[in-house]
């Protein structure tokens, strides 16, 4: 069956904003779905509210809505294009409900739109526990026992049946969230309450626990000639328990006999068929009990997800692209392996080598967090690695985790191991409970020699896996105490995916050391084809993992040709905006002529897809891992300064091993971080900057802290994110800081900065060559300083900046870029007060807000940065010298804080996971935007506001709350804040605090009596009830607001979207400045 | 650790060598060397006779894992001339397991190796095509082991079937209520495929590959079975009577791999070696009656001659019933007039998809139909 002529143009929902549980893997997949579709000619409409996707790119789609996901936003866009069909199953959980709910509400039938890919029937019958229980049951296979609870009431009784531990499972929620396991009747009252509050039908599922039962993954694509292909086995190494996500994961399936292996996929594609899945991929998970082998189904994806991203890395099989191609039509044997190019789409890869998925946590963002794993997902990256064994790829994967470990190694010392003791017992209990750190507590306790049995029993992992990692221990124990290192020893040690790190350390060298005597010896990484049939075929696609084998495979590039480094797992503070940059300057360097490298670890990248750069090497950031590529390479350059704090830091060593770095110079580099150096450019510039100091003792601290004055902002040298940065009030916070929160040393000093109370702050992005500098634009903060940029609502234009402000700030900028000789990008972060503009930081590279700059101007930045490396000038690249906005663009920041059990007040360590953009006319609207897209969404209508803020806040808050009085909000204050407002002539209520008496804040929000909070706390550390108030409303959705700016900006947001027509409008059309009818 | 273990050699006539391990029995081993692309069921592949005379190099590069067990296997004992892996598990994790591989490649007295770089060595045979090899203790001087290697029969015109076939007769009684006597003619027959006849409710009566054309003309039978089997289709000759005679009987006839080429050939068609093979579990196969794919287990040197104009060659009496999509070869065959069809691959699977056991079930269909 060709593809389909009776449709013309298709809609495709992207995910939003990044979030835990959905993150650049539906990027990827969007992207991969829009070239896939437009190269067979059909029109493509793209809606996503997040700027720092690739997909949004203007060029991607035929239009591009960067508007909110909500049911009535969406409905404007179908209204106004009239698609043909919608794809719901590229966008993730998010796409997949906004999709059904759309269906549900007759809007798709009102204006005649298809869904393509999976129909509304079967994607009810995978995603409704209940009907997949029932589809499975009446193809003869298991689920987890259990059973579907509406109340508590109800799910008691089931537990009665299925017994303790039990799973909870709140119905349609993303990556688990609400889910838990309880051990006994009390955690299963609390988390039942909680699942059903999560769930959007408050429906949820009691599983029988088959926790440490084996865990598989198969991805599966169906046609619409109902041919079926496996894509890949995924086995976990962490069994039943853990959230896949949070697993470390491994493909193909290691532990599986063909007898059984076939027994899943038989089953998998008669899920596929019963389920009814039209043409697509789809992930099933299936629990194996190890010792009899029963099998149960877990659950069905009918969409592409982060697994299928995995997939298709792991195998080559670029599964959403096939799955977009096969929902317009097309069968798998219609299309072609792009990476053989000979052969078709309809077989199942084939792996000769292993591949191990690593998740990435952030639990040193939410020290307050519970750092257990469980059924709820809460890792916010991950790396994968591709090795030639199981013990190579997962060594490498520790290496490309970044957290500061060489490959597989223990910390320096207990607790970064999450330990209190070493002793046996001490050790099998902390392994009982999965954490980030229990890969290091295993290696801890195969070193003591535990046995594995032991390590079974307490962990559930397999026993072939446990085996695979005392291999590891024990040749680490054999290279350690050879008479010499000899070549054919050196030779195997690097054939089993040791780093030369490890290697120096484990015999008391010196990391050059190693890599020298390598070299003389001429051990070098070799390379080999991820080509999809291990071997059976010429492969044309050149994607290639390193491994020490006989024979290379990689013959270098021809060509001018140029590295990227790409940005490695996402954390918090680095994301999917760098892998945007990075992409982007792919495409820039290929207009320019020369060809591209890309080296990253992310599998849920774009720019880890195959056809994105000229070449592919899937390998992790290190200095070791990069050297071998270039010495393969021998490129003209590589561009560090794209893919955030991780390529930076491999500036320098690379640059001292001669590799020539692209672009602003790692002098410059250093001038801009090191803060000494540092005040010395603002002095030669003339740029005021908050006074400061350095220390690397608590004593030393106090003196300058005492010198500076207080508040301080204190950090340590050479973060991104924020990570261990606070605001310290007092003496008393500086020693606790010092105590909880770094570890200072001479190397690594704390820097101290005055910190600038109630100012506002500003970012600017610029581009420069070293003799031109372009702004690309100036956003304002809509919170006060102290609250992170990556984590502060901001707005391009500003509207609370004079134009003699900005003038100064682009004259700054400008000269700190020719002052520090930037080629490239440039990053200043100001605070303004009093019309004193304080410089805070310079950062020669691309920052987070790079894309959300591109989407707004329409001038892609990062783009151009590469081309400017590369040697063009900014003048010949013919760049407006000060791109205009065409409208009002907000961005908003998205915080995982219904994951985290820790409380939502912003500060100076960076908490978001993503941002969302809001633009249209008026500040008011795309603020209205921004927050509904943020999943914030305003109350238009009116209804109960609730206030309690801190003495310093009532001056403010009292015009503010008069304006929402004026629209029509009930008032209801707490003590102080209500005398205050009534004593200022505004009618509010009264209400009680938690403690002061019933009913109290929370109750009237659980009652949904509330639609709107605003709270900032009351002193240095919040008090309970404050932070049990802005719990609830996260739990029960209430939109809240602890800044007194972003409540004006609030107010204003609900005036324009009772004034002003809900319009949408697609960025093409306002960068062409197309007017709107 | 296999640092430290012994050191052995793969050569192959073309003088290309890789070093390794050595692994199972002792020794020296010969053979014509194939990859299979398969990730699972090394235990089946091993005890596949069709593998009689082949060193197999797996490409997937942990094999082990699950250990062997008594259940699994496709004949009594593994068939391979030699087995190189690039790395064999040195325990096994599976509730299934009995042994680890290495035990049992030893207990068997298959010489094997491990260490070696198969995705180098897989890329050779596939440049170069499949050709003759030894595994060696790598202290063996490589001259006389060249000799050794060259010296050994290449693999067209040797008939290897009939050295692997049951010496006698035997018979599986039908699961459940009888419905049909098979005929099973063993060329080097897979356990699985037998098994899932009685299972379909055919008895089975497995006969050697020598048996006499009268023999089987006195057999009362509702179908003819013509197995797989390894070597060159060309030097056997015995099954031809059979399929002819019964065939004009009426009496429906299925035929597997070998058994494949064997109809082929009965009724005028050509064979041919192919440059490296098939050998894997996730060969694309259309079937053209409906236009769906199945995904096929794979396991011939040796393939069924096309015509220009997707003709079986010189034998007009078949049509073509299957294509493999990867290179366009002749997958499947049906006889125009008389109750006959065969496939290149293997529906029994075992190891690989299940997707064409649809076959066994037409063949019992076809079976039906014909009954006197």
């Amino acid at each position: 069956m060709p593809k389909r002529e009776d449709i013309r143009s298709i809609l495709i929902l992207g995910s939003g904003p990044i979030v835990i549980g959905q993150a650049c893997e539906f990027d990827y997949s969007g992207t991969q779905a829009l070239k896939a579709l437009r190269e067979e000619g059909y029109r493509t409409i793209l809606v996503n509210s997040n700027p720092a996707t690739i997909m949004t790119d203007p060029e991607l789609a035929d239009r591009t809505y960067i508007e909110p996901l909500t049911p009535e936003w969406v409905e404007r866009i179908l209204e106004r294009e009239r698609p043909d069909a919608l794809l719901p199953t590229m966008g993730g959980q998010t796409a997949l409900n906004l999709a059904m709910e759309l269906h549900r509400r007759g809007v798709l039938a009102h204006y005649g739109v298809e869904l393509i890919g999976a129909n509304a029937r079967s994607i009810e019958m995978a995603e409704n526990r209940e009907a997949f229980a029932l589809a499975m049951r009446r193809i003869g296979l298991a689920v987890p026992h259990g059973g579907f609870a509406r109340s508590l009431d109800e799910a008691l009784a089931i537990v009665e049946e299925v017994g303790y531990p039990a799973i909870i499972r709140p119905s349609f929620t993303l990556g688990g969230t609400g889910g838990g396991i309880a051990y006994n009747l009390e955690e299963f009252r609390n988390q039942v309450k909680r699942g059903l509050e999560a769930s959007p039908i408050s429906e949820v599922l009691i599983d029988r626990s088959v926790i440490g039962w084996k865990e598989f993954e198969l991805e599966v694509v169906r046609d619409g000639a109902d041919n079926v292909i496996v894509v890949c086995s995924i086995e976990n190494f962490d069994p039943m328990g853990v959230h896949t996500g949070d697993s470390i994961t491994v493909a193909p399936a290691q532990t599986l006999s063909d007898v059984e292996y076939q027994q899943m996929r038989d089953a998998a594609i008669a899920i596929m068929r019963e389920v009814g899945v039209e043409a697509g991929g789809c992930n099933i998970q299936f629990a194996v009990n190890p010792a009899d082998g029963e099998m149960l189904v877990v659950e069905m994806n009918p969409r592409v997800s982060r697994s299928s991203a995995l997939a298709s890395k792991a195998t080559g099989f670029p599964i959403a692209r096939v799955g977009a191609k096969l929902a317009v039509g097309y069968r798998l044997d219609e299309l072609p392996n792009d990476i053989t190019r000979t052969t078709p789409a309809s077989f199942e890869p084939v792996l000769d080598y292993v591949v191990v998925k690593i998740p990435r946590f952030a639990f040193e963002k939410f020290p307050e967090a519970d750092p257990v794993l469980g059924v709820q997902m809460k890792s916010v990256g991950e790396t994968m690695a591709i090795g030639r064994t199981f013990r190579s790829a997962w060594q490498k994967g520790f290496r490309g985790l970044e957290i500061g470990r060489s490959g597989w190694v223990v910390g320096r010392d207990l607790r970064e191991d999450g330990l209190e003791a070493a002793d046996p017992e001490s050790l099998l209990a902390a392994l009982r409970r999965p954490t980030p750190e229990r890969p290091f507590q295993l290696k801890r306790a195969l070193e003591a020699g535990l046995s594995l049995e032991d390590l079974h029993e307490a962990t559930g992992i397999d026993p072939w896996f446990l085996d695979q990692l005392r291999r590891i221990v024990e040749t680490e124990g054999w290279y350690r105490t050879l008479p010499e290192v000899t070549p054919q020893a050196l030779r195997h040690m690097k054939r089993e995916g040791f780093s030369d790190r490890q290697l120096a350390d484990l015999r008391g060298e010196g990391e050059e050391e190693v890599r020298d005597r390598r070299r003389r010896w001429g051990i070098r990484a070799t390379y080999n084809v991820v080509d999809t049939c291990a071997g059976e075929f010429p492969a044309a696609t050149p994607y290639f993992y390193s491994s020490y084998e006989d024979e290379n495979e990689a013959q270098p590039l021809e060509g001018p040709k140029v590295v990227i480094l790409g940005s490695g797992p996402n954390r918090i503070g680095q994301g999917i905006e760098f892998d945007y940059c990075c992409v982007q300057a792919v495409r820039g360097l290929q207009e320019a002529g020369f060809r591209t490298i890309m080296v990253n670890s992310n599998p849920e990248t774009v720019s880890t897809d195959f056809d994105v750069a000229d070449r592919l090497y899937f390998e992790p950031l290190t200095v070791e891992d990069v050297l071998e590529i270039i010495h393969l390479e021998q490129p003209l350059g590589v561009i560090v300064q794209l893919g955030g704090q991780t390529p930076l830091k491999l500036a320098r060593p690379l640059a001292e091993a001669g590799v020539p770095i692209l672009g602003t110079s790692v002098e410059a580099i250093d001038r801009a971080e090191d803060r000494e150096r540092f005040a010395e450019v603002c002095r030669r510039v003339g740029a005021t900057i908050p006074a400061h100091g350095v220390a690397a003792t608590v004593a030393a601290a106090r003196e300058v802290a005492g010198r500076i004055g207080y508040p301080v902002l204190v950090r340590p040298s050479y973060v991104l994110g924020g990570r261990a940065m606070r605001i310290v009030y007092d003496e008393q916070g500086l020693e606790e800081y010092f105590h909880e929160a770094v570890r200072a040393s001479p190397d690594h000093p704390v820097l101290i900065d005055r910190f600038v109370e109630d100012a506002f702050e500003a970012d600017v992005d610029a581009l420069s060559d070293g003799r031109e500098v372009v702004i690309g634009g100036i956003m304002q903060h809509i919170e006060d300083a102290g609250v992170h940029s990556g984590d502060s609502a901001c707005v391009l234009p500003p509207y609370l900046l004079t134009a003699t402000e900005m003038d100064a700030m682009r004259a700054l900028t400008r000269q700190f870029a020719l002052e520090l000789g930037v080629v490239g990008l440039l990053n200043v972060q100001f605070a303004i007060r009093d019309g004193v503009i304080y410089v805070l930081e310079v950062n020669p590279r691309a920052s987070r807000t790079v894309p959300f700059v591109g989407k707004a101007t329409g001038v892609p930045l990062a783009r151009l940065a590469a081309r400017v490396m590369a040697g063009e000038s900014v003048d010949r690249l013919g760049i407006p010298r000060d791109p205009r906005v065409p409208g009002v663009a907000v961005k908003e920041a998205v915080f995982p804080f219904n994951r985290f059990e820790v409380d939502v007040l912003l500060g100076p360590e960076m908490r978001s996971t993503g941002e969302v953009m809001g633009i249209d006319e008026s500040f008011g609207m795309a603020f209205a935007k921004a927050s509904a897209a943020a999943g914030n969404a305003l109350p238009e209508g009116g209804g109960t506001l609730v206030v309690s803020v801190n003495d310093r806040d009532k001056p403010t808050v009292t015009p503010i709350v008069r304006r929402f009085y004026d629209l029509g909000f009930t008032i209801l204050a707490t003590r102080g804040t209500h005398e205050h407002l009534t004593r200022l002539g505004i009618p509010a209520q009264r209400i009680f605090k938690v403690g002061e008496g019933r009913p109290d804040i929370v109750d009237r929000i659980v009652s949904g009596e509330v639609q709107l909070l605003i709270n900032t706390p009351l002193g240095k550390k919040s008090q309970y009830d404050d932070y049990a108030m802005r719990r609830a409303a996260i739990t029960y959705r209430v939109p809240y607001l602890t800044t007194m700016s972003a409540a004006s900006a609030a107010c204003d947001a609900i005036i324009a979207l009772r004034s002003r027509a809900h319009q949408v409008r697609s960025l093409q059309e306002r960068l062409a400045g197309v007017a709107l009818p | 650790m296999t640092y430290h273990a012994n050191p052995a050699r793969l050569l192959l006539e073309d003088g290309r060598s890789f070093l390794g391990t050595a692994l199972g029995a002792p020794g020296v081993a010969l053979g014509e060397v194939v990859f299979n692309t398969s990730m699972t069921g090394y235990q089946e592949i091993l005890t596949d006779p069709s593998y009689t005379g082949q060193i197999v190099v797996m490409t997937y590069p942990m094999v082990g894992n699950y250990g062997v067990n008594s259940r699994d296997g496709e004949s009594e004992r593994p068939q391979v001339s030699g087995f190189v892996v690039r790395e064999a598990s040195r325990m096994f994790s599976s509730w299934r397991g009995e042994a680890t591989l290495d035990e049992y490649l030893r207990n068997h007295g298959v010489v094997a190796m491990a260490g070696v770089d198969t995705r180098a060595l897989t890329r050779h045979i596939r440049s170069r095509g499949a050709m003759r090899g030894a595994i060696a203790p790598a202290d063996l001087p490589e001259e006389e082991l060249l000799e050794r290697v060259l010296a050994h029969p290449p693999m067209e015109g040797l008939d290897l079937a009939c050295g692997v076939s049951t010496p006698r007769p035997y018979g599986l009684s039908a699961v459940g209520e009888e419905r049909f006597h098979v005929l099973a003619y063993d060329f080097g027959v897979k356990a699985r495929s037998p098994r899932i006849l009685a299972e379909m409710g055919c008895r089975v009566t497995v006969l050697p590959a020598d048996t006499p054309l009268e023999v089987i003309l006195q057999e009362k039978a509702d179908g003819l079975f013509v197995s797989n089997g390894p070597g060159d289709p060309a030097a056997v000759e015995r099954a031809e009577g059979a399929i002819l005679a019964l065939s004009a009987r009426g009496v429906p006839v299925f035929g597997i791999c070998l058994g494949h080429q064997l109809i082929a050939r009965a009724f005028g068609g050509k064979t041919y070696k192919l440059p490296f093979g098939h050998h894997g579990g996730n060969h694309p196969v259309k079937r053209l009656e409906s236009g769906t794919v199945e995904i096929t287990a794979q396991n011939h040197g040796f393939a069924v001659a096309m015509d220009e104009g997707s003709r079986i060659a010189g034998a007009p009496e078949l049509r073509l019933t299957h294509v493999n999509l990867y290179d366009g070869t002749v997958e499947g065959l049906a006889h125009r007039t008389r109750p006959v069809f065969s496939v290149q691959y293997h529906p029994e699977a075992a190891p690989g998809p299940h997707d064409s056991l649809y076959l066994f079930r037409q063949f019992l269909q076809l079976m039906e139909a014909c009954r006197p």
